[in-house]
């Protein structure tokens, strides 16, 4: 049967298995609509801004694991999702984005909504492809999809002028797809995984140094196998947390510039660093030149480019980690014995580490007069359900959730490590509970990064979304003025939020429910109010306006030379 | 040091802008850039000249590895290819001068490929250290203009890309 171009998009991602998408209508764009309308298959969220629908995308993919979908008009509506594309890049999120196009006669004409957005895009896309003939549609979204999903994910954005929208070609759907230039790497070299495991009996003070592509390759079980079956010690990065349980003996939680002091110490004295998943990112290592001075390092990833980007590295492997991690199991089942004698020369390892916890737990004063940040962070893990999925926003506070959460399952964390995107917290947990509407969802935010995206409210509202979102409100731009006071002698240079805003009154006005704790003996109660809502719900708290976010690793400094208590 | 690397991509849309940015983007250099079709019909082929030391090579290989339309990266250090460029030369030529400039393209077996009475055009090819030294012969002569094509390298014998 004929169709026109629109209806065979949506035909593609129907057998992507897509049921929701988020997306927003405009001129280049009207024929996709126009066919939506009668669409039952697939969901469509309207979000009040693109770029939060970009962000509602990447939520929804994170939290499932399977490629989130937006959509947005040509010029404007496209230029709008670059935030949202750059953020999901960076922690290479699988999403494709389609974004409608000036009929195809007139690109390159400065027409009426037109922008090159692929070449805008192409430094912070997997890749793109711009549609021409309307019986390319279906193989170009098969290979979106695909490489989106494969290898090292990320975003594809797929650029559809409106002519190709209304042209009819017959729907075919292709089975398989082949692109010769693509093949990434998945399986781990058997020798190479062999070397490892004997460098791992070798050390004596090894460690597990785990990133996001753990939580994105699904590895999070085999990790903590590994961990526990050779007795080595975990820390994870920002985008790791969740991939180890934290409350597991063996985890010494986040590492890097706001890490515990017991895994940066770890990283400096180790002899052997297995990093999984992980990039060396400079708020992981630090001053380059004095990071891990003693350890041989092997690296685990399924991207080569990682691998010696930033740090030498003693053995690479390349392979989906998964992959990797199950090998590595299966050697240490063969080997029992040596994984014993293993698991006894590291003892002195365990308890060194053990003394570094003790001497510098990550901790914080509490008060029962202010409320601190830290202490809100504890409630919320407390009185929230296990399998709660919390999204946070960029600044403080997603340190001190970072810290004081404790994560346990993988994909129960979203948040914009590579990016630092404000404004990414509201509209990712929209994106995740849009995926599963039965579980609690929280994003905690910000007072700054909360106004980035705070038309997003409607959304929720709209289409019943319950998400419960906490803005810890210091009335500052706190991670900034936390650097002000540091190295800036305190000149607190426009990173006072001057004008208080009624949150409670704000959400009345959007149709939702609001609550605001002042005092500490108010948190509990402001919390098991919000939770205890069926609607989207927003929970002010007004903290400490000048806590900081310690230890610190001051920018450019060595790992071992963190800031304890400033 | 100065690296030539083949790179076979996709004869797709956009695919030359994207290695471009791939080395604006992460701080490459490119000392020269060739590009055209090959006598596989889906396939282009380039040619780079870059600068570094090995980490950023095995930088630049790996990233260009990772661009979806790249199916190939050659690397052409080790001396197992043969490289070849191409330059248009236009040189003042006047009384005296003019023959000493037909010596000079005598000697490195080029070609007078347009002349009047005040200049001399040349073609010239060979690997890219003859065309440096013919060019520093012919520039006290007065050098009026001057087009290279980049080097094009292929392997010699079974190396490369189809041996
Ligand atoms: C879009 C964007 N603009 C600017 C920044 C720089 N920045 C990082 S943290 C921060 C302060 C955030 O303030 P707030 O949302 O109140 O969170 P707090 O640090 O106070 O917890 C700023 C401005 C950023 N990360 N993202
Ligand atoms: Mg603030």
């Amino acid at each position: 049967m004929k169709m026109n171009g629109a209806r065979i998009m949506l035909e593609c991602l129907k057998k992507e298995g897509v049921t929701t998408i988020f997306g927003y209508p405009g001129g280049t764009v009207i024929n996709i609509y126009d066919e939506l309308f009668s669409f039952k298959e697939i969901r469509h969220i309207l979000p009040r801004h693109e770029q939060a629908g970009t962000h509602a995308a990447d939520g929804y993919a994170r939290a499932t694991g399977k490629v989130g979908v937006a959509l947005a008009t040509s010029g404007p509506g496209a230029t709008n999702t670059v935030t949202g594309i750059a953020t999901a890049y960076m922690d290479s999120i699988p999403m494709v984005i389609i974004t409608g196009q000036v009929p195809t006669p007139l690109i390159g004409n400065d027409a009426f909504q037109e922008v090159d957005i692929i070449g805008i895009t192409r430094p912070c896309t997997k890749h793109s492809f711009l549609i021409r003939d309307v019986k390319d549609i279906a193989m170009i979204m098969k290979k979106a999809f695909f490489i989106a999903r494969s290898g090292r994910p990320g975003p594809v954005l797929v650029d559809f002028p409106k002519d190709i929208q209304v042209a009819q070609t017959e729907f075919a759907y292709p089975e398989t797809v082949e692109i010769r230039s693509y093949k990434p790497n998945l399986e781990g070299h058997p020798r190479q995984v062999e070397k490892a495991f004997k460098m791992i009996l070798e050390s004596h003070k090894p460690v597990l140094y785990v990133g996001g592509g753990v939580v994105l390759g699904d590895a999070a079980d085999q990790l903590t196998i590994l961990a526990r079956r050779l007795n080595v010690p975990v820390t994870t990065t920002l985008m790791g947390l969740g991939s180890f349980p934290g409350d597991d003996s063996l985890s010494l939680g986040m590492l890097g510039m706001h890490g515990a002091y017991c895994a940066n110490m770890a990283m400096t004295h180790s002899d052997l660093i297995i990093a999984v998943g992980s990039r060396f990112d400079d708020r992981v290592t630090g001053k380059l030149a004095t990071f891990a001075p003693h350890a041989r390092i092997i690296h685990i990833d399924v991207d080569p480019t990682s691998i010696k980007k930033n740090v030498r590295v003693d053995l690479p492997i390349v392979g989906d980690v998964k992959d990797v991690l199950v090998k590595l199991i299966k050697q240490a089942d063969k080997s029992k014995d040596k994984v014993s004698e293993h698991v006894a020369a590291t003892q002195a390892w365990h308890e060194e580490i053990a003394d570094w916890k003790d001497k510098h737990p990550i901790s914080y004063k509490n008060s029962s007069t202010i409320i601190k940040p830290q202490f809100v962070i504890q409630k919320l893990r407390e009185l929230s359900d296990d399998d709660a999925i919390i999204s946070t926003d960029v600044g403080q506070h997603q340190m001190w959730t970072a810290q004081f959460f404790q994560f346990n399952r993988p994909r129960t964390l979203l948040t914009s490590g590579g990016l630092g995107t404000m404004g990414y917290g509201l509209p990712s947990a929209m994106g995740a509970q849009a995926a599963f509407p039965g579980r609690q969802v929280i994003t905690i935010c910000g007072d700054g990064g909360i106004q980035m995206n705070i038309q997003e409210m409607a959304t929720l509202v709209q289409n019943k979304l319950p998400v419960k979102i906490v803005i810890l409100n210091n009335n500052f731009l706190g991670m900034v003025r936390q650097w002000q006071e540091l190295f800036f002698d305190k000149r607190y240079s426009q990173t006072c939020l001057e004008l208080p805003i009624d949150y409670v009154k704000l959400a009345d006005a959007y149709g939702a429910k609001g609550f605001l704790a002042t005092k500490p003996d108010e948190v509990e109660k402001v919390i098991r109010q919000g939770f205890a809502e069926p609607g989207p719900v927003i929970m002010e708290f007004k903290v400490a306006r000048e806590e900081k976010v310690l230890p610190m690793v001051p920018a450019g400094a060595s790992l071992n030379e963190m800031v304890l208590n400033a | 040091m100065q690296h030539t690397i083949s790179v076979l991509v996709e004869n797709e849309f956009g695919v030359l802008s994207r290695v471009a940015n791939l080395f604006s983007g992460r701080g490459f250099n490119i000392d020269s850039l060739s590009v055209a079709p090959t006598n596989d019909e889906g396939l282009s082929r380039m040619t780079i000249v870059t600068r570094g030391d090995e980490k950023i090579l095995e930088q630049i290989n790996k990233q260009l590895n990772k661009l979806i339309d790249v199916l190939k990266v050659l690397d052409f250090t080790d001396g197992s290819a043969i490289e070849r460029e191409m330059a248009l030369i236009k040189v003042t030529a006047e009384d005296e001068s003019r023959a000493e400039v037909l010596r000079i393209v005598d000697i490195f077996r080029a070609k007078i490929i347009d002349v009047t009475p005040k200049s001399y055009t040349i073609e010239a090819t060979g690997n890219p250290v003859k065309i440096d030294a013919i060019l520093e012969l012919l520039r006290p002569l007065g050098l009026k203009e001057l087009v290279r094509t980049g080097s094009v390298a292929i392997g010699r014998g079974s190396k490369g890309w189809k041996g």
